[in-house]
């Protein structure tokens, strides 16, 4: 079976007036179907500029990366966003839930760019609402929910496009440990179902969850332990 | 994303910033409101003037003698001989193409019935004068041709003398007395009313031409027989006017004995002419209006363009969640483009229904004969829509440039 995620040699430099920082400094590793993983490292590792390229939200310097049998550097931008919106479900620390704008709706936006009708759009929406326990919830705005229910609203979200890989950047980043737990137990139950879980995190409980954990330092993998 | 769907997604936005959004339209309230009220306006006068130009007879040519050159001295308008009778019957005769030809002399006289008096202008005419001139008899009869060879003393009268001096009572059979004279009333004509500069053409007396002169004395000056100060010549519907003008040019210089090369001295014109020639000014300043109000209207584009910028860069996250989960870029750029498009179509619906209420007023106050046409609300809908995109466009094309990642991390 082929890898889920294939990367090689992959950098990532950035251009901060006259001095160039190496965010990836080649890295080549391999994800499979199924897998649930933990990046780890500390703030300016390269953990988060890894995480955005595979999700297609940011473009490698130089290197390989194929996900989901795309090879990705030979997308053009309208490609790139069919990519995002068929094959990655994204969760960000902050939430980013649209403001004074219903749960439901939050969570069927990604079904209103894939082309979805307005009626099937809401059906799947509140079936992925019910999966995170918010069913009863549906049409209230963010502004109504508690942290770890903003980040259930997400995780639906993410979850609404029956996506391949589910990216979560410090996903509980922003919860206290109580609710972390919850939040983590949704995921855990995810990949027990079968979805790959990528998730950034600088908590070792959280990564714990976690069947292998990459710990990056400088741009480079300096640990690979399952 | 479909039409409606982003029609709703701008609509809320534009709620969530009322007051924002209200000023940012004020801009194209006032210039659309601004475009209707001055070509409206501007419309209401080309038509008074059209109507006004009707009333005198729009193919109406004025034939008048001009200045003597006599010894290298040029005389004063009208000091060259007068015309003539024989002028008219010339003219008449030998011109193809008029309908109705007319010689015309004025005096003031003061008619008197009963016991009241009034100074008013008494005009002697032909009898083609009535149909040359658009004089529609109302009650009674006009002369006849015979009759106005005659000399009889038969008076026909306007809608002042009516009021003034039959109290609105019907005149016709009644006899009013004109310098110790008894003329018979025998019809009246239907009001004009005022011209542009305010002179009354209802007051007026219309008599036989000959009885005009022999017991008026009217038009009379000089050796001349049978003088005439005006001739009116209506020229008939579908008539080369210029033409016209050319054949009368040639007929009287050849009349009057002017050597090829000499200047006329008498002088042909189209009133119609005339009178649009003194309303240019009045349409150039339309003109000027109407820019100014585009250019109103190009500072309110300025200022929405400015108020998308600020709304798409406070919502750069927003931009960028929507690219993380699958939008292209062309549905961001339409999301800010059909905002741009609603706030600007809303801002002219408001502006089309001031310039309406604006144009109404005006009207009122002015007294004028004034309407909104519908070409000029498809112009005003239009030129919103045209600023929508124009001004939307660039920084709907900015927002749907950035970089998915850039936008997310945006603080």
């Amino acid at each position: 079976m082929s890898a889920l995620i294939d990367c090689r040699n992959l950098t990532k430099t950035y251009e901060m007036g006259d001095t160039t920082i190496n965010a990836l400094a080649g890295v080549s590793i391999t994800i499979n179907q199924g897998e649930y993983v933990a990046v780890m490292g500390a703030s300016g590792s390269g953990k988060s500029t890894f995480m955005n390229l595979l999700g297609a939200l940011d473009t490698p310097t130089s290197g390989e990366l194929q996900v989901a049998g795309n090879r990705l550097s030979q997308l053009n931008a309208d490609a790139l966003a069919d990519f995002r919106s068929g094959s990655i479900g994204f969760v960000f620390q902050q939430f980013n839930l649209l403001p004074r704008t219903p749960a439901v709706e939050n969570v069927a936006l990604p079904l209103v760019y894939a082309g979805v009708p307005a009626a099937e759009r809401n059906r799947r929406a509140l079936a992925r609402l019910e999966q995170v326990g918010l069913a009863e919830r549906s049409h209230h705005h963010p502004k109504q929910l508690s942290g770890g229910q903003q980040q259930r609203v997400a995780i639906a979200r993410a979850l609404v496009n029956d996506p391949a890989i589910i990216l979560a950047d410090e996903p509980t980043g922003a919860l206290d440990s109580r609710t972390s737990e919850e939040v983590m137990a949704i995921f855990d139950q995810l990949n027990r179902e079968g979805i790959t879980i990528i998730l950034v995190t600088h908590e070792q409980d959280v990564a714990d969850h976690a069947k292998r954990q990459l710990v990056f330092r400088d741009g480079l993998v300096v640990e690979d332990r399952s | 994303m479909n039409l409606f769907a982003s029609i709703r997604v701008a609509l809320v936005a534009l709620r969530v910033n009322f007051l924002r959004s209200a000023l940012a339209m004020l801009g194209i309230i006032i210039g659309v409101a601004s475009v209707i009220v001055l070509v409206s306006i501007s419309e209401g006068t080309k038509r008074a003037v059209e109507a006004q130009i009707d009333s005198f007879g729009a193919s109406l040519l004025i034939i008048r003698p001009g200045s003597s050159i006599f010894g290298g001295r040029r005389g004063g308008a009208g000091s060259a001989s007068p015309l003539t009778d024989l002028d008219v019957r010339a003219v008449r005769e030998e011109i193809a193409g008029l309908s109705g030809v007319s010689g015309e002399v004025r005096t003031s006289v003061t008619a008197v019935f009963g016991g009241v008096n009034w100074t008013t202008s008494a005009t002697g005419v032909n009898a083609d004068y009535f149909d040359a001139r658009g004089w529609i008899v109302d009650e009674g009869r006009a002369f006849s041709a015979a009759e106005d060879e005659s000399g009889r003393r038969y008076a026909v009268i306007g809608q002042t003398l009516v009021n003034e001096l039959f109290d609105g009572a019907s005149p016709v059979g009644q006899s009013l007395r004109v310098r110790g004279q008894p003329f018979e009333v025998i019809g009246t004509v239907e009001p004009k009313g005022e011209t542009s500069w305010g002179q009354d053409q209802d007051d007026v007396i219309f008599l036989p031409l000959e009885t005009a002169r022999s017991r008026l004395g009217a038009g009379v000056r000089g050796p001349t027989r049978d003088p005439v100060q005006t001739i009116y010549a209506d020229v008939s519907a579908g008539e080369d006017t210029d033409r016209v003008i050319a054949d009368i040019q040639d007929l009287l210089r050849i009349r009057r004995d002017i050597a090829p090369g000499a200047v006329d001295d008498f002088s042909v014109a189209s009133l119609a002419e005339f009178i649009r020639a003194r309303n240019e000014t009045e349409n150039q300043l339309g003109l000027l209006l109407a820019v100014g109000a585009g250019i109103v209207l190009l500072v309110g584009g300025i200022g929405i363009m400015n108020i998308m910028l600020v709304s798409v860069t406070e919502r750069t996250r927003e931009i960028g969640l929507r690219l993380a989960v699958g939008a292209k870029r062309r549905d961001i750029r339409n999301q800010f483009l059909i905002e741009s498009i609603v706030l600007c179509l809303i801002g002219g619906g408001l502006g089309l229904v001031a310039g309406i209420g604006g144009t109404s007023v005006y009207a009122n106050v002015g007294q004028l004969d004034i309407a909104v046409s519908p070409l000029i609300v498809g112009v005003a809908v239009g030129a919103s829509l045209f600023v929508g995109v124009f001004f939307g466009l660039y920084p709907a094309q900015r927002a749907s440039r950035l970089n998915p990642i850039d936008a997310l991390r945006f603080e």
